[in-house]
């Protein structure tokens, strides 16, 4: 999916007015919006913005070494975003910001290629961030349900991870997606969702790693929520 | 458990809401901008904003428009109407829309759904299509025809064989509008949503002639619709999102409560 690619600088400053900030917000550090050709960040960006904080739609490696905090959205097959990762500098910059404890939220298949593979296109190897698979939705014999699975589900959060705090108990969140995670380690899932007879992980977090199958952007006040926690979470 | 969506659907002139009775008499509803937001703190799950004369008028869909949607609410929305290529979704896509909606276009170069899927993931392409009761033949076994152009010309094509047609090209979703319906609020058309729901595998959102939340209870259960798509009935003030949501969890369908 490279439909996006080459476009003009105008996106790197989102097509939009930017608002009037305090002088205080100069101070405070960026937020790295990466760009490897996997769709459209317009609207993370947005979300980002409304909750007061400056987005940066990047695609330089360097740029998110800088970034107090990477946001690594995305939409589109598993082995074509790691080719695009791998092709920018992304792979190993992400590779870096987890090792030193930068917080990243990875959004849908930000979310699939942070495991070690896919079998999504024949199968593809991933960022091996976090132990696990990522594999197709198959329902149980007999059971039919449009693929990918889009719109709206509950999510079941558990553990009490800060990221996900004070989300109303039964909030749905906006899925789109066909494949889902595997995580070898099931400590990392904080929640969960179902559909069609399968409970898929809709959210996993790792040290200084939280990662989304849903799309929080377009979720709605719950959504925003997440986001606004991501945004001043301090892991530890 | 995946819930079906109620979506409000905004047809747009001129930056202004408006809605008419099987695409005519159309009168102003108010301001598309504040309709959207208003109908997000509802708790709607999706929007569709159709420029309804950009495609009469040849000229470009309005950006502006989308852009400012796209700053106020945070569910997904799609954009339909004076699409002409590839260059006009990219556009309507940046600016933050979530999906884009071709449905004269699709039936005259259906090759935009597969360079539309191809370039931006078949999750942003919805095929729309008008169908209009036509009586079963040989060569519209469904009974129902595909017509274009708001409903002026019949295309031949039938609307079932359409709809597989455009799943395989790569569309992600179906909207599917009963012209005969459209806009009567009595109810809809059953019949060729629950025909097309089960001929494809991706999402169908049933359109035309939703007036009460009866109507919705029955096209996503008796339908076999995905999601229902309404605009009278809450442009007027009739109905509340709320409400039908209510009606619909009473009946024992699956909603999202905000």
């Amino acid at each position: 999916m490279d439909s996006f690619a080459g476009r003009d600088p105008l996106l790197y400053n989102l097509p939009f007015p930017r608002p009037v900030y305090p002088l205080t917000h100069l101070l405070r550090s960026m937020i790295a919006i990466l760009d490897y050709d996997a769709g459209n960040l317009t609207s993370v960006a947005l979300a980002v913005r409304h909750l007061g904080r400056e987005p940066r739609i990047t695609r330089d490696p360097d740029v998110a070494r800088r970034a107090e905090r990477i946001i690594f959205p995305g939409v589109g097959a598993a082995r074509s975003s790691m080719e695009n990762l791998a092709r920018l500098g992304l792979d190993a910059a992400l590779a870096e910001a987890f090792s030193e404890g930068k917080p990243i939220l990875g959004i849908c298949i930000g979310c699939q290629v942070i495991f070690s593979r896919s079998e999504e296109d024949g199968g593809a190897d991933c960022l091996g961030l976090l132990e696990g698979d990522v594999v197709a939705l198959r329902f149980p014999p007999g059971v039919r349900r449009k693929i990918p699975h889009m719109g709206w589900n509950e999510v079941r959060f558990r553990g009490g991870h800060e990221v996900f705090s004070g989300v109303p108990e039964g909030s749905q969140f906006y899925f789109v997606h066909s494949y889902h995670v595997r995580p070898a380690d099931a400590s990392c899932v904080c929640g969960t969702a179902v559909y069609g007879g399968i409970e898929m992980v809709a959210a996993v977090a790792h040290r200084n790693l939280v990662a989304l199958q849903f799309h929080a952007e377009k979720s709605g006040p719950p959504g925003l929520r997440i986001l606004d926690n991501f945004l001043r979470w301090q892991p530890t | 458990m995946l819930s079906k969506r109620i979506i409000v659907c905004l047809d747009v002139r001129e930056r202004k809401t408006t809605k008419g009775i099987r695409f005519q008499e159309n009168v102003d509803v108010g301001d598309p901008v504040e309709m959207a937001e208003d109908y997000y703190r509802q708790g709607v799950d999706e929007l569709v904003f159709y420029d309804i004369t950009a495609s009469a008028e040849e000229r470009p869909i309005d950006i502006d428009m989308v852009k400012e949607v796209a700053r106020r609410i945070f569910i997904p929305f799609s954009v339909g109407g004076g699409i002409r290529d590839l260059t006009d979704m990219r556009a309507v896509l940046l600016a933050g829309a979530e999906k884009v909606s071709v449905n004269s276009l699709a039936v005259q170069s259906p090759q935009i759904i597969a360079e539309g899927s191809r370039a931006f993931g078949r999750q942003c392409i919805v095929l729309g299509m008008d169908a209009l009761r036509v009586g079963e033949s040989a060569a519209i076994p469904s009974g129902y025809e595909i017509v274009i152009k708001g409903g002026r010309q019949r295309t031949g094509l039938d609307a079932v064989a359409w709809a597989k047609r455009a799943e395989e090209l790569g569309a992600g979703e179906i909207c599917l509008n009963s012209v005969d319906a459209d806009g009567t609020q009595e109810g809809y058309e059953l019949a060729i949503t629950s025909m097309v729901s089960r001929s494809v595998d991706i999402p169908v959102i049933a359109s035309g002639g939703g007036g009460k939340p009866e109507h919705l209870v029955e096209v996503l259960t008796a339908g076999e619709a995905d999601a229902a798509l309404i605009a009278s009935m809450v442009h007027y003030g009739t109905h509340s999102i709320g409400r039908i949501k209510d009606a619909l969890a009473e009946a024992g369908i699956r909603v999202r409560r905000a």
